[in-house]
């Protein structure tokens, strides 16, 4: 069984005004759907990667799988439990404990005033459990010295505060990490420290990933399955060694072109055109119709429904017809 | 060979403070020739941004060029006075920098920000200089530009608000771009649009740039050159597909195979141990020492060979050789 499941999952933010502006300038409410219709399963003990550009919805959905965001339609089960609509008490906070987040920005997600063997204690302090020598040893296991356990989170580099945040992660041994953009503040060399300690962990503690980033080299190298995003819906999801020798959706194809190359010096490639259109206002039928090549009328009309093709599955009309410019 | 546009000969910046002085730039030097793109790769901490705010005179005090010269087409203007650096920034030497709502002003419309830029340094009327903004806009891409000459920055989105600060960059005509990370607010495929328009623009005007960035598949594309710095000195430099292709610094050679696409099917990444020194703690000899695979005791002492010389172009007394790479 898969340990989290993804069913439906929309989420809509009301962007509007605030109510004396609407009325005296006469305006609309303003909806904007982050996340639309989105589904999807993570088998235990692998990484389900999100890729996408920004505005896509990535965040939003790894914030409703965490339940710091409720839905506005459809639901998340986490070992079968969907923590909305559960009542019994016990259940919620056997299933909360199995879940951890690690954010972006290291610098953010530590309290300066509190030492570090207080931040990686507190997921199970704040339980009651036992914290004996936890610290140290979860210290130890992300690659820091026992006696950082008394510094202050200013005392340590990015790539040492990020570790810091996976030890607080391990601490309440969660079945679940969603790690939202874990690598993006981090230097290329200090990137790849951090990397190669999270695959190793997840071997250790038998560890499922949901993998929230930009940037596809990383997603490649992490993931098991890559999910694309366009603006907050599922456009393709195939495991990395087909998605990129082989997109199926035209988008996806565009992501793996524009992405900078090591081997590409002298390349000369067409850009791609366009931007991400306004998500307040998105296109009709499939969202990418606008900037996509293979475009036909169809595509303008009807929304493409997320089918089976090959091993994985694709939202387009033309799925499969698009070939790789260039490709290595 | 001609004259290069910008010649950094020993640049070195100092930051005096409480406990000693800090060396953010040390002894770095290389010229950029007309039509060429240097990129300035290295990790944060590394000194690239330094390097281009002392050749633009925007160092922050009390931050200071301490020794060197820099050279704008073969004349010194490391010793220029504040007002005779203002006839230099934006005339000669145009900047983009990192996010572009900032670099924006956001009360003026990018019509009134361009002419203001042409009128001041060029001796044109407001009516020739509004037609020269609106086919600088026109160049960088900006859609139907004469009607988007009165639109605030607010207005646009960020990949054309990037071609806005492009386009008034160069809108003065500058023989020297300095790009200090210009795509890395940037998504993949807009970031795409704006590597592809500055190279165009450095060919079509035969105008320099130094491009400096941390993402080493934007510099892979873009750069003619490529420097490699760490920890505020040259570590190597040389065109880039040798750069790329066979590294002879240690740590060029780290940070290329670091990145995840280098290692594409592969379980583990290479990483380099360790982290960049902080400038109040320099290594003795090569600062890159404590990290190196291949230090040995010559390198705890002496900081390196001088790179820029004809037949060497790694800081390093003991550089990969290319037979050794291929084994």
């Amino acid at each position: 069984m898969s340990l989290v499941s993804v069913q439906n999952l929309t989420r809509v933010f009301d962007v509007s005004k605030p109510w004396l502006n609407r009325v005296i300038e006469r305006l609309p409410k303003r909806m904007l759907t982050a996340v639309s219709d989105v589904s999807f399963e993570i088998p235990a003990r692998t990484t389900y990667a999100l890729v996408g550009e920004s505005g896509s919805g990535k965040s939003t959905i790894g914030k409703m799988v965490v339940g710091l965001l409720r839905p506005t339609e459809g639901h998340v089960e986490i070992e079968g439990v969907d923590l909305v609509t559960e009542t019994d008490a016990a259940v919620i906070d056997r299933i909360r404990s199995d879940i951890q987040m690690i954010f972006q920005d290291p610098f953010a997600s530590l309290n300066p005033r509190w030492r570090v063997r207080d931040i990686i204690v507190e997921p199970v302090a704040a339980r009651g459990g036992d914290t004996g020598g936890l610290a140290e040893k979860l210290l130890t296991q992300v690659g820091l010295s026992p006696d950082d356990a008394g510094k202050y989170p200013h005392q340590f580099s990015g790539g040492q505060r990020q570790r810091i945040c996976v030890a607080r992660a391990l601490a309440s041994e969660p079945k679940l990490i969603v790690c939202d953009e874990p690598t993006s503040a981090l230097d290329v060399s200090v990137q790849a420290q951090v990397l190669n300690l999270m695959s190793d962990l997840k071997d250790e503690h038998g560890l499922t990933y949901l993998f929230i980033s930009h940037d596809l080299t990383v997603v490649r190298h992490m993931a098991d399955t890559i999910g694309v995003l366009y603006l907050g819906r599922l456009v393709e999801e195939a495991a990395p060694g087909d998605l990129f020798t082989k997109p199926a959706h035209p988008y996806t194809a565009m992501l793996i072109e524009a992405a900078p190359r090591l081997d590409a010096f002298g390349r000369e490639v067409e850009p791609p055109e366009g931007e991400i259109p306004d998500p307040t206002d998105p296109p009709s039928g499939c969202a990418f119709h606008p900037r996509c090549p293979l475009a036909t009328e169809i595509c303008s009309v009807e929304r493409p429904r997320l089918e089976a093709f090959g091993s994985g599955r694709v939202a387009c009309h033309h799925a499969g017809e698009i070939a790789l410019k260039g490709a290595a | 060979m001609d004259m290069p546009v910008l010649s950094l000969r020993n640049l070195t910046v100092d930051i005096p403070t409480r406990h000693g002085t800090l060396r953010p730039v040390d002894d770095v030097s290389w010229d950029i020739a007309a039509g060429e793109i240097l990129g300035v790769v290295g990790e944060s901490g590394a000194g690239k941004s330094m390097t281009g705010n002392a050749v633009i005179g925007l160092l922050d005090p009390p931050a200071h060029i301490s020794a060197g010269e820099v050279l704008l087409e073969g004349e010194r203007i490391d010793n220029y006075t504040l007002a005779q650096m203002r006839h230099v920034r934006g005339k000669r030497i145009g900047m983009v920098f990192q996010d572009p709502l900032t670099s924006l002003n956001p009360l003026l419309t990018i019509g009134e920000q361009l002419s203001e830029t042409i009128l001041r340094h060029l001796d044109v009327s407001k009516s020739e200089a509004d037609a020269r903004a609106i086919q600088g806009l026109d160049e960088v891409g900006i859609p139907s530009a004469r009607n988007r000459m009165g639109a605030y920055p607010h207005e646009f989105s960020g990949g054309m608000r990037q071609r806005v600060v492009i386009a008034l960059a160069l809108c003065a005509e500058p023989t020297l771009l300095i790009a200090d990370e210009p795509t890395t607010a940037l998504d993949v495929s807009v970031q795409a649009q704006i590597i592809a328009l500055l190279k165009r623009l450095c060919r079509e005007r035969g105008m320099a740039a130094m491009l400096v960035t941390h993402d080493m598949g934007v510099i892979a594309e873009t750069a003619d050159r490529v420097a490699v710095m760490y920890a505020g000195r040259l570590a190597e430099i040389g065109p880039v597909s040798q750069i790329v292709g066979q590294p002879r610094h240690p740590y060029t050679d780290g940070l290329m195979a670091s990145t995840p696409a280098a290692s594409a099917g592969q379980a583990r990444l290479r990483q380099i141990p360790g982290a960049m020194p902080r400038l109040n703690r320099m290594p003795d000899g090569c600062a890159f020492h404590p990290r190196c695979p291949r230090a040995q005791d010559k390198c705890r002492v002496d900081p390196g060979p001088k790179v820029g010389t004809a037949d060497e172009r790694a800081a390093c007394w003991f550089p990969i050789e290319q037979d050794e790479a291929a084994a």
